[in-house]
């Protein structure tokens, strides 16, 4: 801690250049000055995120339709799963805060076990940012719909199994009358992609090699649409909560045959959650939030390195563990910021 | 060169064991407010939809919450709140001045674009 910063200087030495004003050693200083120029950094990110869905008001999603998956357990768990990302960040900055303390009592031990600790829990967010990247990019059952009279609309429900796709008509590889189940393809996966290149029409699936195949699939359940972008027929805001007409519009819209009526995950140029500058957001600022908390992973092993060696212990003090710390506790105050920013409100 | 006038203020940061226990104390209590004020968003933001009309009131509740746990990470766990005054204010005023400045402007001209947009029909 600042223990110097509590004593009383006169101050004729406090202003004479004998002594730093703020009490406190160059580096640390200059950890801090790098500190307030990242968090302008991030704050004009953050600012222009704001902006830009200042512009576009109703159309921009909130966090609890997009982010709602766990792992192995799927959908209809609200921001479970980013709460258990923010708490593991958190914990990791509490157990780097314990490895500061055991510094100053120089503890070697105590200060190995805090951030090693530290740096599990780092590699813990890294790995489930990944699992939440590619869930973001590989999208919902559903996908979004540009429905008939041309506005969009995301959708909400369980989605019924595909079965199987019985041949009736045959390609280059497939014969007539083959069934193809779950054990020869991921039939979810073929069938998103289907619809998204417009290969489905009226329940009939275009195959890769051509071939044609009726669909067994269950029906889905508890379907609700919700309208993200104006049409002639609904606007903006609308939410059709009758499962049945749901259903209805949203099958019409699946077996159309028409590329790109339904859009699934995300990209830079366009994402089923909204307007395809929240994507460009979402990649850029959680990216670049990653790509610090990756650093900050790395500094801390060169750092405990060090500190398994002996170096900050043979200097008589572990300043270095508090500046890493000082990086490590930024990487978390920014991620307090987003999780309110493109997760809560 | 070494300089005998400049003081070690890395030296000055150490602490008994007594003062330790304290302070780890303040951290584990720190720790169950943060994780409480997570857990309690969670439960809020997962409850009260955007359509609701309490939507503003959490809104503002969200920032309110985030600013304060902000607050104690920075004073707590980064020991800002113990450094020297002048440091203090040094990081933080202008950051804030700058940064509430920015807020308002590109939100106040966020809004604006949108009403044009809305209103010319662009994409």
């Amino acid at each position: 801690m600042a223990g110097h910063a509590s004593k009383q200087i006169d101050s004729k030495t406090l202003w004479g250049g004998k002594i730093s004003p703020f009490s406190t050693s160059y580096g640390k200083l200059m950890m801090w000055f790098f500190l307030v120029s990242d968090a302008l950094t991030f704050g004009g990110l953050l600012i222009a995120y704001g902006f830009t869905r200042h512009s576009c008001q109703d159309a921009w999603p909130i966090g609890e339709e997009t982010f709602n998956s766990l792992p192995f357990l799927g959908h209809g768990y609200p921001l479970i799963y980013v709460a258990l990302m923010t708490f593991i960040l958190i914990i990791s900055s509490v157990t780097m805060v314990l490895a500061v303390e055991a510094g100053h009592r120089m503890d070697k031990k105590g200060v190995v076990k805090w951030m090693v600790a530290t740096i599990i829990g780092g590699f813990f967010f890294v790995g489930s940012q990944a699992w939440e990247w590619s869930h973001f990019i590989h999208g919902s059952e559903f996908g979004k719909i540009e429905m008939a009279d041309g506005s969009m609309a995301i959708v909400k429900g369980h989605f019924g199994e595909v079965e199987n796709f019985t041949i009736f008509e045959a390609g280059k590889h497939h014969k007539v009358g083959h069934q193809i189940t779950s054990d020869d393809m991921d039939l979810d996966h073929e069938y998103r992609h289907a619809i998204a290149e417009g290969h489905v029409k009226n329940g009939v699936i275009t195959l890769h090699d051509g071939s044609k195949a009726n669909i067994s699939k269950k029906d889905n359940e508890h379907m609700e649409l919700m309208i993200k972008t104006d049409g002639g027929k609904y606007k903006i805001g609308k939410h059709i909560d009758d499962h049945n007409l749901a259903a209805d519009l949203y099958n019409k819209v699946v077996n159309s045959g028409t590329k790109g009526r339904v859009i699934y995950g995300a990209n830079l140029e366009q994402n089923e959650y909204g307007p395809k500058q929240y994507g460009q957001f979402f990649f850029f600022i959680t990216g670049f939030h990653g790509f610090h908390v990756f650093t900050g992973v790395m500094i801390n092993i060169i750092i405990c390195l060090g500190v398994i060696r002996g170096v900050y212990h043979k200097r008589g003090h572990y300043e270095m563990v508090e500046k890493t710390g000082l990086y490590w506790h930024f990487v978390d105050l920014v991620w307090v910021f987003v999780f309110t920013f493109f997760y809560l409100v | 060169m070494l300089r005998d006038d400049v003081i070690e203020y890395s030296l000055d940061a150490h602490h008994s064991e007594e003062k330790g226990k304290k302070i780890r104390k303040k951290i584990w209590q720190v720790t169950a407010i943060l994780t409480a004020i997570t857990f309690f968003e969670v439960v809020i933001g997962s409850t009260i939809k955007q359509s609701s009309d309490y939507w503003q009131a959490v809104k503002w509740l969200f920032i309110g919450l985030t600013l304060l746990k902000a607050g104690y990470i920075v004073l707590v766990f980064m020991h800002l709140g113990e450094e020297r005054k002048t440091m203090k204010y040094v990081i933080l005023v202008p950051y804030f001045m700058f940064i509430a400045y920015l807020i308002f402007i590109a939100l106040y001209e966020g809004t604006s674009v949108g009403n044009v947009w809305a209103l010319y029909g662009g994409a």
